[in-house]
C-alpha cells in the first residue's frame, strides 16, 4: 500500500492541534478526515475506513480507551495514541488494548510521521520478510543469525528471542509485559528485571556505544523499540 | 518642681483607667459604734432608688432598732447565706448572688466584720473588693477605730485594741460621708438604748462609752476624713497635671523586726510617709542569732511584713551582722530621709547593749531625721504570748557532756601526779569547747560548770573538799565559764549561719537549676513536668501545675508527688474550684491564706502582665495551720520563673508561625516573578521569531529561516520542561507521589536521559563512566531520569558552551553513586547548601536561564528514594552534583534464560 492513498482519521478535540496535523499530514500526502468527539470518531471510522486513527487520549464525551475497545470490536484498523509525558500506565493500557503506537504531547512531526510509517508498513506487509536491516545491524531471521557492520553476533537463545520479537515490527512500541509474555512465556509478566538484564546484554553486544543507545531505545516505563 | 514631675506617673494613670472599669465604693465612716451609719446608708439608699437605681441590700444589720429596720422595707435584699460551723449555722452575706444579680449599687454593712470559716473570704472587705472589681458601686460602714493605721492610736485613746481591721489601701479612692454626731448626742443615744450593744460586753462598753473617748475618736474620725478629702484632691491635681505646692521628695525607712511592737513602728512610718505623702521603705535586717527563730517568732515578723505591704510600704530584707551599719548603709543607698526605729522596753542590761546600736546609728545619721519611738510599757499587753526564754538543755548532750567531763576526770586521776594541775586543768577546757561547739551556749555553760566542780573537788587541794586552798584556781573557774561562754556562742552562731546559708542554698539552687532547665528547654510540657519536679524537691509538697487553654479552662498539665511515685493528682471538684478562683482573680488563695482557706492546697497564681495564666497548687504533707512565708516565697520565685518560661515559649511558637508565614510568602514571591519571567521569555522569542517569519517571511534566507525556526523548537522545549518541573514540584509537594519501583539499570537510565536533552546538549560532549557490572537499583525509573536530566540540564547552563560534562557512576559501601561534573564557574562556598533550595538561582549571568526548580526536585526524589544528594564546587572549579541510592541486598542475580514460545521456534 502506498503512503500517497492512505487515509488517515483524526480524533482530537484541540482544533489547534487538528490544524497542525492537517497542514503536516496533507503536506505529506495523506488524506486527513477530523472528528472532534469520541462518538463522531467512531462514526466517522464505519463511514470512511480510515487506514490509520490517531486518536486524543482525553476527549470531552468518552475515554481514548474506551474509544479503542469500540472499535476494536470491529475493526483491526492501526491505532497511533496521542499522550502526555506522566500516563506511562493509560500508554500500557492502550497498548495492550490493541493500539499500535503512542507519541508524546508536545511531539515534533519528524516522531510522528515515524509512527505512521511503521504502523502501516506493517499493515502493508502480507509476508514478512526474514531479513531485517537497520542501519549496520542486520537481523536474518531465516538463518538466525546476527551481525553488526558485517561483523556476526553470537547471542544466546534468550538474547536472540528477544531481539527477533523486536525486530518483527521495528520502530514499534513493545511493552515490557508483552516481551516477558513472548520471550519468557506466561507468568514472568512481571518480572521487568529480567528485561532490563538482557536488554542490558544485548545493548553492550549490538550497541557502539551502550549508555547511549541508537538501536535497543527504552521508553521509560513503557517498553522497548528497536530501532 | 520640673513640670516633668508633676506629671503623673504613667503606671498610675494606668492604675486610674484600670480604677475606671471597677465599681466605686462609698464608706459611712463613724467616729463609734451608735452614730447612725447604718441609717444613713439606708437613706441614701432609698434617694438612689427614687432616681431608679438598681439597688440591693447584700448584708444589713438593723439589731433591731424601729426606725432602721422601717427604712429596710422597701429596698430589694439578697438573702444571706447560711454556713454551718462546728454544728452552728451561721449567716453571711451570698457574695455569689450578688455577683450574680450584679446591681448598680449594694449595700454591705460592717466593713471590718470576719466572715464565718468556710466563706469564700476570711474578711468582708474582701468579699467588697470583689464586688467592686465587679463593677458594682459599694456603700458600706464602718468606724475609726477598724482603720489599720489608726489601730494603735486608737488602742492607746481607748484601750482597747481591735483585731478586726480594714487595711487603708480599701479606702483609697472611695467617697467618705462622714457621720458626726457630738458625743454628749451619742451618750444620750446609749441612755435610750438605740445603741447596739452586745449583752456580754455590757461593762467594757460602759468603759469605752465616756465623753473623753468620744471626742477623741470623732476628732481622730474628722482628722481622717480632711486627710482623705486631701489625698483625693491631690489624685485629681495629679490627674490633671495641675501643679500644686507637692511637698519636696521625701523618703521614710521604718526598721522592722520579728517584735510585735514592729507593727505600731510600721503604723506610725505609714502615718508620716501619708502626711508627707511620700514612698516609705520597710527594712528588715536578719540579723544570724544564736537561737533559732521561733515559728512564733517567724509568724509575726510575716504578719509585720505583710502589714507593711498592704500599707503601701516597699519591702527590703538584708542579711547582715552590724545591724547599725546595715541600716545606715541602706538609708543612703535609697536616699531616704526619715529613719524610724523603735525601742522596745528592755531591761537595763541589754539596753545597755541594744543601746549601742542606737548610739551607732546617730553617730553615723548626718543628714537624717531619726525618729525613735520608744514601746511604751502599757503596750505591754499587746504582746499576745511574751517570748518564750528557749530551753536550750537537751538531755543527750547533757549525758554526752557529764561523761565527757567524767572521762577526763578519770583520766586526769590517772595521770594526776606526771602531769600536774595545769595541764590537767586545759584538758578540762575540752568537754566544754567540744559541747560549746556541738550544742551551744548552754550545754557548755553547763559542762564548764561540772568541770569546775570536779576539778575543784577531786584535783584541788584539799580534796573532796570544796574550799580553794590557792585563790588562783577561783581565775581557772571564771576561765571555765568565759571560755564555755564565748565558744557556745560563736560555735552556736556559726551553726546558724551555716544552717541558713544551706537553706538558701538549696533555695537559690532549686530556683538556678530550674531557670538554667527552662531556658534551654523547647516543649511546654517538659518546662512544666521540670517546674513541677523542682517545686516539690524544694519545698517537699505534691505540686499540680494548671494552665488555661484557648477557651479559659483550666488544665491540669503536670503533677508531681514526691513521696510517691505515682503522681497523684490531688485537686479534685472543690479544690478545682479554688484553683478556677485563684486564675480568675490573680490572687493567692486556699490553705493557709486569708482566702478559701478551708482548701487542702494552696494556690498561687501564675500572673503575666496582669493576666492569670495558671495556677500552681500545692499540697504540704505537714498539717501546719501556718504556712512557712519562706516557701510561700519560693513558689512565688517558682511561679516568676513559670510565666517567663511560659511566655518564652509562647513568643517562640508566635515568631516561628509568623516566620513561616514570611517565608512561605516570599517563596510565592520569587515563584511568582521566576513565574512569569520564566514563562514570558521563551514565548518572547517564540512569538518574535514566528511574527518575523509570518509577516516578513521572504526576506529571510534558508539559514536565517532555519535559525528562527530552531529557536522556535527550542524555546518551546525549554517551555515544556518548565511546565514538567513545576507539574512534578505540585506532585512533590501535595503528597501526591507514588514511587513505581522496578529493578532498573542505571546504565539504561542514563542513556534515556542523555537522549532526552540530546537538544539542549548540542555539540558537547559528555564522558560517560560507568563501572561494569554495577548491580540493579530498585527505583522509579522515570523520576531517577528526571533526576538526571535535571542536574544535566543544569550542568549545561552553568558552565561554558565549549566545555565538557562528565558523568560518572559507580558503587560505594552499598551505595550508587552517580556524580556529575560541569566545568563552569562553580558555586561559591556560603551558598553551595542552599542550591538545592526553592528557587534558588545562582549569580552569574547564565542564571536567568533556570527556574531554581531542578535540583529541589532532584532532591525531593532523591530523598523519596531513600538517598542523598550533594554539591561539591570550588570557585573556577566547577561544580559536581552527586547523588546515592541505596542498593539492596537482595538485587536479582542469576536470571533465568528464557522459555518462551519464540525460542524453540
Amino acid at each position: 500500500m502506498s503512503e500517497k492513498n492512505c487515509r488517515i482519521l483524526v480524533i482530537d478535540d484541540e482544533p489547534q492541534i487538528r490544524r497542525f496535523l492537517k497542514v503536516a499530514l496533507t503536506a505529506h500526502g495523506f488524506e486527513m478526515i477530523e472528528a472532534s468527539l469520541g462518538g463522531d470518531g467512531l462514526n466517522e471510522a464505519v463511514m470512511s475506513k480510515p487506514d490509520l486513527i490517531i486518536l486524543d487520549m482525553g476527549l470531552p464525551d468518552m475515554d481514548g480507551l474506551e474509544v479503542l475497545k469500540r472499535l476494536r470490536e470491529w475493526s483491526q484498523v492501526p491505532v497511533i495514541v496521542l499522550s502526555v509525558k506522566e500516563q506511562e500506565m493509560t500508554k500500557i493500557a492502550m497498548l495492550d488494548a490493541g493500539a499500535e503506537d503512542y507519541v508524546t504531547k508536545p511531539f515534533g512531526m519528524g516522531e510522528l510521521l515515524a509512527r505512521i510509517r511503521v504502523a502501516l508498513r506493517r499493515l502493508s506487509k502480507d509476508m514478512e520478510e526474514p531479513l531485517v536491516q537497520l542501519g549496520d545491524l542486520r537481523i536474518d531471521r531465516a538463518k538466525r543469525t546476527v551481525s553488526v557492520a558485517e561483523r556476526p553476533i553470537k547471542l544466546t537463545p534468550t538474547e536472540y528471542d528477544l531481539l527477533k520479537t523486536l525486530a518483527a515490527s521495528p520502530g514499534r512500541v513493545f511493552t515490557n509485559t508483552q516481551l516477558l509474555k513472548v520471550v519468557w512465556g506466561p507468568g514472568y509478566e512481571q518480572e521487568t528485571h529480567y528485561l532490563r538484564v538482557f536488554i542490558g546484554q544485548l545493548r553492550r553486544k549490538i550497541e557502539e556505544d551502550p549508555s547511549q543507545p541508537i538501536h535497543l531505545i527504552t521508553e521509560p516505563g513503557v517498553g522497548y523499540r528497536l530501532m | 518642681m520640673t513640670p516633668l514631675d508633676s506629671r503623673a506617673d504613667p503606671d498610675a494613670l494606668l492604675n486610674n483607667i484600670r480604677q475606671s472599669g471597677r465599681g466605686k465604693l462609698t464608706v459611712f465612716l463613724g467616729s463609734s459604734a451608735g452614730v447612725g451609719k447604718t441609717y444613713a446608708m439606708l437613706s441614701a439608699a432609698k434617694e438612689r432608688l427614687l432616681e431608679g437605681k438598681q439597688l440591693l441590700i447584700g448584708w444589713v444589720e438593723t439589731h433591731g432598732r424601729a426606725d432602721t429596720e422601717a427604712l429596710v422595707h422597701g429596698i430589694p435584699a439578697v438573702p444571706p447565706l447560711s454556713i454551718e460551723y462546728q454544728g452552728r449555722t451561721f449567716q453571711e452575706m451570698d457574695l455569689n448572688e450578688i455577683l450574680r444579680c450584679h446591681p448598680q449599687i449594694v449595700l454591705v454593712d460592717e466593713l471590718a466584720h470576719t466572715n464565718i470559716p468556710g466563706s469564700l473570704h476570711t474578711r468582708r472587705y474582701q468579699d467588697v473588693e470583689e464586688l467592686l472589681a465587679a463593677g458594682i458601686e459599694v456603700y458600706t460602714t464602718l468606724n475609726i477605730q477598724h482603720i489599720e493605721s489608726l489601730n494603735d492610736v486608737v488602742a492607746q485613746i481607748t484601750g482597747v485594741v481591735m483585731r478586726e481591721t480594714v487595711p487603708d489601701r480599701i479606702l483609697e479612692g472611695s467617697e467618705i460621708k462622714l457621720i458626726d454626731i457630738p458625743p454628749e448626742a451619742l451618750l444620750e443615744r446609749l441612755a435610750e438604748g438605740k445603741v447596739y450593744v452586745p449583752t456580754q460586753a455590757q461593762e467594757a462598753v460602759k468603759n469605752f462609752f465616756r465623753v473623753g473617748n468620744l471626742t477623741a475618736l470623732r476628732e481622730l474620725a474628722l482628722r481622717y476624713t480632711t486627710q482623705h478629702i486631701d489625698t483625693d484632691l491631690e489624685t485629681y491635681m495629679r490627674a490633671h497635671a495641675i501643679s500644686g505646692p507637692w511637698p519636696a521628695a521625701e523618703r521614710i525607712m521604718v526598721c522592722v523586726s520579728e517584735s510585735p511592737f514592729s507593727a505600731q513602728l510600721i503604723r506610725a512610718a505609714y502615718r508620716l510617709a501619708a502626711s508627707l505623702k511620700s514612698p516609705w521603705i520597710a527594712a528588715y535586717i536578719e540579723i544570724p542569732r544564736l537561737e533559732v527563730a521561733s515559728d512564733k517568732e517567724k509568724q509575726t515578723l510575716a504578719d509585720n511584713l505583710r502589714l507593711a505591704e498592704e500599707l503601701g510600704a516597699e519591702l527590703v530584707t538584708i542579711v547582715g551582722d552590724e545591724v547599725a551599719a546595715e541600716i545606715i548603709r541602706l538609708a543612703r543607698r535609697r536616699n531616704v530621709t526619715h529613719l524610724l526605729i523603735g525601742k522596745p522596753a528592755l531591761s537595763s542590761i541589754r539596753q545597755f547593749f541594744r543601746g549601742s546600736i542606737f548610739s551607732k546609728i546617730l553617730k553615723q545619721s548626718e543628714g537624717l531625721s531619726v525618729h525613735i519611738i520608744s514601746e511604751a510599757a502599757k503596750n505591754a499587753p499587746l504582746h499576745l504570748t511574751p517570748r518564750r526564754a528557749p530551753s536550750k538543755l537537751k538531755p543527750i548532750p547533757t549525758i554526752i557532756t557529764i561523761g565527757m567531763v567524767a572521762l577526763i576526770t578519770v583520766l586526769g586521776k590517772l595521770v594526776e601526779s606526771t602531769f600536774g594541775l595545769v595541764n590537767i586543768a586545759l584538758g578540762f577546757l575540752l568537754p566544754v569547747m567540744i559541747s560549746g561547739i556541738l550544742w551551744g551556749r548552754y550545754t557548755s555553760l553547763l559542762g564548764a560548770f561540772i568541770a569546775a566542780v570536779c576539778f575543784d573537788l577531786l584535783f584541788i587541794p584539799p580534796v573532796f573538799h570544796f574550799t580553794v586552798s590557792d585563790v588562783r584556781y577561783l581565775f581557772s573557774f571564771i576561765m571555765f565559764l568565759v571560755v564555755a561562754y564565748v565558744t557556745g556562742t560563736l560555735a552556736g552562731r556559726l551553726r546558724h549561719h551555716a544552717h541558713e546559708a544551706r537553706k538558701r542554698e538549696v533555695r537559690i539552687s532549686a530556683l538556678y537549676a530550674l531557670s538554667k532547665n527552662i531556658a534551654g528547654t523547647e516543649g511546654l510540657e517538659t518546662v512544666l513536668e521540670m517546674a513541677a519536679q523542682r517545686i516539690a524537691e524544694s519545698i517537699n509538697a505534691a505540686v499540680v501545675i494548671l494552665l488555661a487553654d484557648e477557651s479559659g479552662e483550666l488544665q491540669v498539665k503536670s503533677c508531681v508527688n514526691p513521696l510517691g511515685k505515682v503522681a497523684i493528682n490531688f485537686v479534685n471538684e472543690n479544690e478545682f474550684a479554688v484553683a478556677t478562683w485563684v486564675y480568675h482573680h490573680g490572687q493567692i488563695a486556699g490553705h493557709g491564706t486569708d482566702t478559701l482557706n478551708g482548701a487542702k492546697g494552696l494556690y498561687t497564681p501564675l500572673v503575666s502582665d496582669d493576666q492569670a495564666i495558671g495556677v500552681i497548687a500545692t499540697l504540704f504533707y505537714s498539717n501546719n495551720k501556718i504556712i512557712d512565708p519562706d516557701k510561700r516565697h519560693l513558689i512565688e520565685a517558682f511561679a516568676n520563673l513559670i510565666v517567663l518560661a511560659v511566655k518564652r515559649i509562647t513568643l517562640a511558637e508566635a515568631s516561628k508561625q509568623t516566620y513561616l508565614l514570611q517565608e512561605s510568602e516570599r517563596l510565592w514571591m520569587t515563584m511568582f516573578n521566576s513565574l512569569s519571567h520564566d514563562l514570558r521569555t521563551p514565548l518572547a522569542s517564540i512569538i518574535g521569531a514566528v511574527s518575523g517569519l509570518l509577516e516578513e517571511g521572504e526576506l529571510f534566507d534558508q539559514s536565517a529561516r532555519n535559525e528562527l525556526l530552531r529557536t522556535i523548537e527550542q524555546e518551546a522545549l525549554r517551555m515544556n520542561r518548565l511546565v514538567g518541573n513545576l507539574f512534578d514540584m505540585a506532585r512533590l509537594q501535595s503528597g501526591m507521589l507514588q514511587l513505581k519501583n522496578e529493578w532498573c539499570d542505571i546504565e539504561e537510565i542514563v542513556g534515556i536521559a542523555l537522549n532526552d536533552i540530546r537538544r539542549s546538549l548540542g555539540n558537547r560532549l559528555v564522558d560517560v563512566n560507568i563501572e561494569p557490572a554495577l548491580p540493579m537499583i530498585r527505583v522509579d525509573m522515570g523520576l531517577i531520569e528526571q533526576v538526571l536530566v535535571n542536574i544535566l540540564d543544569n550542568a549545561i547552563k552553568y558552565s561554558p558552551p565549549e566545555t565538557e560534562l562528565s558523568l560518572q557512576a559507580r558503587c560505594q559501601h552499598n551505595e550508587l553513586l552517580v556524580s556529575i561534573r560541569d566545568r563552569g564557574e562553580g558555586v561559591p562556598s556560603n551558598e553551595i547548601g542552599a542550591i538545592f533550595d526553592q528557587f534558588y538561582r545562582g549569580k552569574t549571568s547564565q542564571a536567568a536561564k533556570g527556574t531554581g526548580l531542578g535540583l529541589t526536585i532532584c532532591k525531593a526524589i532523591i530523598n523519596a528514594h531513600g538517598g542523598r544528594i550533594w554539591a561539591e564546587s570550588a570557585e573556577g572549579q566547577g561544580t559536581t552534583i552527586t547523588f546515592a541510592l541505596p542498593i539492596s541486598a537482595n538485587s536479582p542475580k542469576g536470571i533465568p534464560e528464557g522459555n518462551g514460545l519464540t525460542s524453540h521456534e
